[in-house]
């Protein structure tokens, strides 16, 4: 049984049909790539997995339980973190109150945040700060360390690396690559560079439908492919 | 001027304009013992604006919701508390301070419950249908502000309704030639703890994290996995229940209070909201202060320019501070 499902899934903003036709599974463990061009709804897809827009028709299951009508904040709950693509920091509060906001009891494991310290050191440096005063990648460590402050099965991430410089992008990716050994990520992303190293299966979205899914390494092997749906060479 | 600018942050920012209104005040009056009064009474009038605003601040900052109708809580807070304090007249009158006290925490409770109470059947059934969308907001809250007061005429009447007082609080505190009125030293005071008490709340405890994040972003507060509808529930009833005590404390203040008393109130109070910035208890405090400071002192220096003070103030800091002294969001 896969950790996710999307089947037929459909999703309305306003009066524009955004999602047409979604459907893919995403397999325990490991890095999941959704790639595909701007606008091809692959945002929509995460937020829609999150209850953020209900998607109709079509059904999204998590371990198997039929998740398409639940909050946000149930959904939550079962297991899933996301970090979207604004990094959703709460700028007033401090990094450690950003931290302690994501625990479901209010008190961060003491290991835990020494792991979360270790991959992201510039936290521990600047736990007192107000989070609007951190750089962008500072931000973006933030964000992602809250959805893995307490262990999660499942973590949705969108587009973490734009604007980025490279360095931050090279600590993110070997973040994300430990963060992978014990959770599933499913990630947005348009760096197709930075996807390919970390992904074991991906899927490619374009104009609101999923048009292939497959292995990454089969992907990236496929210059031809990847100039047809992705629209430029890599 | 980024040198003077930086220079005012370290002393303490907007934090300091009560402080450089006061000053200003002190040389145009000149007199200081008609400057403490007026300070006392703008203080005292600011800390009553701040409770009723309180609410109505954190409500449009953590929902995005325009509640007109938040004056009806106001209106109804001051005429229960006035019912409750004439039927305890006679603990009124007495000299011992004990039977004084209870009426007033007699009606000063029966205002907070109802608040608590109307807070929460009118975020269930007024507000709740209208989420995100502030037309049907505006006219539905205002609807039901109409409503309320009708309401109050229809219980209390149209002619102005008579306050009393509790005994002790009566007179004033004679020091030298300063007189200061013992009722608003008690409402700056009242005011003072109230705004201690919804600081702890905000900044020391987890409910009060959560609140304040979710003034930043609803929807990410949601999918960490906190249901942000069910805190705005509490959150609206506190909010309802401070107004109607602001409106208890301010029927007291008045002695002669009619049902427009709340939406005479609302422009004042919506005002502070804005120049504090939404969502933030402190820039609604500041708000409120400079708001209660400026009506008493314009009120005393240019009688004529009394009724426009606040918009006054309003427009100067929005032209320097388009989201208000203290936004709750950066």
């Amino acid at each position: 049984m896969s950790l996710l499902s999307l089947n037929n899934v459909k999703t309305n903003i306003d009066q524009y049909a955004v999602l047409h036709d979604v459907s893919f599974e995403v397999a325990e463990g490991g890095v999941f790539v959704l790639l595909g061009r701007n606008g091809a709804g692959k945002t929509t897809t995460l937020r829609s997995i999150m209850g953020l827009w209900k998607p109709s028709p079509g059904s999204i299951a998590f371990r198997g339980q039929d998740i398409t009508g639940l909050h946000t904040a149930d959904i939550a709950r079962l297991g899933i973190a996301y970090v979207p693509e604004n990094m959703g920091i709460f700028g007033t509060l401090t990094v450690d109150e950003n931290l302690v906001l994501a625990t479901a009891k209010g008190k961060i494991d003491s290991t835990r945040l020494k792991w979360v310290h270790g991959l992201f050191p510039a936290l521990e440096k600047f736990r007192d700060k107000q989070a609007w005063s951190l750089s962008g990648g500072q931000k973006q460590m933030l964000s992602v360390a809250r959805a893995i402050i307490e262990p999660r099965e499942l973590i949705l991430i969108d587009e973490p690396t734009k604007g980025l410089a490279p360095s931050i992008v090279e600590a993110m990716g070997e973040a994300f690559r430990e963060i992978a050994e014990n959770s599933t990520i499913l990630l947005v992303e348009q760096n197709f560079n930075f996807a390919r190293k970390l992904g074991r299966d991906m899927a490619v979205i374009d104009d609101g439908k999923v048009v292939h899914a497959g292995t990454m390494a089969e992907f990236a092997a496929n210059q031809e492919l990847q100039d047809k749906l992705l629209g430029l060479s890599m | 001027m980024e040198q003077v600018s930086k220079t005012f942050e370290k002393l303490g920012g907007v934090n300091l304009l009560p402080i450089i209104l006061g000053a200003v005040a002190f040389v145009l009056i000149g007199a200081p013992s008609s400057w403490v009064t007026l300070t006392v009474a703008g203080l005292a009038m600011g800390m009553m604006v701040f409770l009723m605003a309180s609410g109505l601040s954190l409500v449009f900052g953590l929902m995005d919701v325009l509640n007109f109708g938040h004056s009806a809580f106001v209106s109804f807070g001051a005429f229960i508390a006035a019912t409750v304090l004439g039927g305890l007249s006679g603990w009124l009158a007495s000299d011992s301070i004990a039977l004084n006290a209870a009426a007033l925490v007699a009606a000063y409770s029966a205002a907070i419950l109802f608040g608590l109470v109307a807070g929460w059947f009118f975020e269930t059934v007024i507000i709740r249908p209208v989420y995100r969308d502030h037309l049907r907001q505006i006219l539905i809250t205002m609807g039901a502000m109409i409503v309320a007061e009708q309401t109050i005429l229809a219980f209390w009447g149209g002619t102005p309704y008579s306050v009393p007082r509790p005994h002790f609080l009566e007179g004033s505190w004679i020091i030298g030639d300063v007189s200061i009125e013992i009722y608003r030293g008690f409402a700056f005071l009242l005011g003072l703890a109230a705004f201690i008490g919804l600081y702890v709340l905000l900044n020391r405890t987890r409910i009060g994290l959560l609140i304040r994040a979710g003034v930043e972003d609803r929807e990410m507060v949601e999918s960490l996995g906190f249901r942000v509808d069910r805190m705005f529930i509490g959150v609206f009833m506190l909010g309802s229940a401070l107004a109607a005590l602001g409106g208890a404390m301010w029927a007291g203040y008045e002695t002669l209070i009619t049902p427009a008393l709340g939406a005479e109130m609302m422009i004042i109070v919506f005002i502070v909201v804005i120049i504090g910035g939404l969502g933030s208890i402190e820039g609604t405090l500041l708000g409120a202060l400079l708001v209660g400071l400026m009506s008493n002192y314009l009120g005393f220096l240019a009688p004529k320019m009394a009724l426009a003070s606040n918009m006054i103030l309003m427009v100067a800091i929005l032209l320097w501070r388009p989201n208000g002294l203290r936004p709750a969001v950066k």
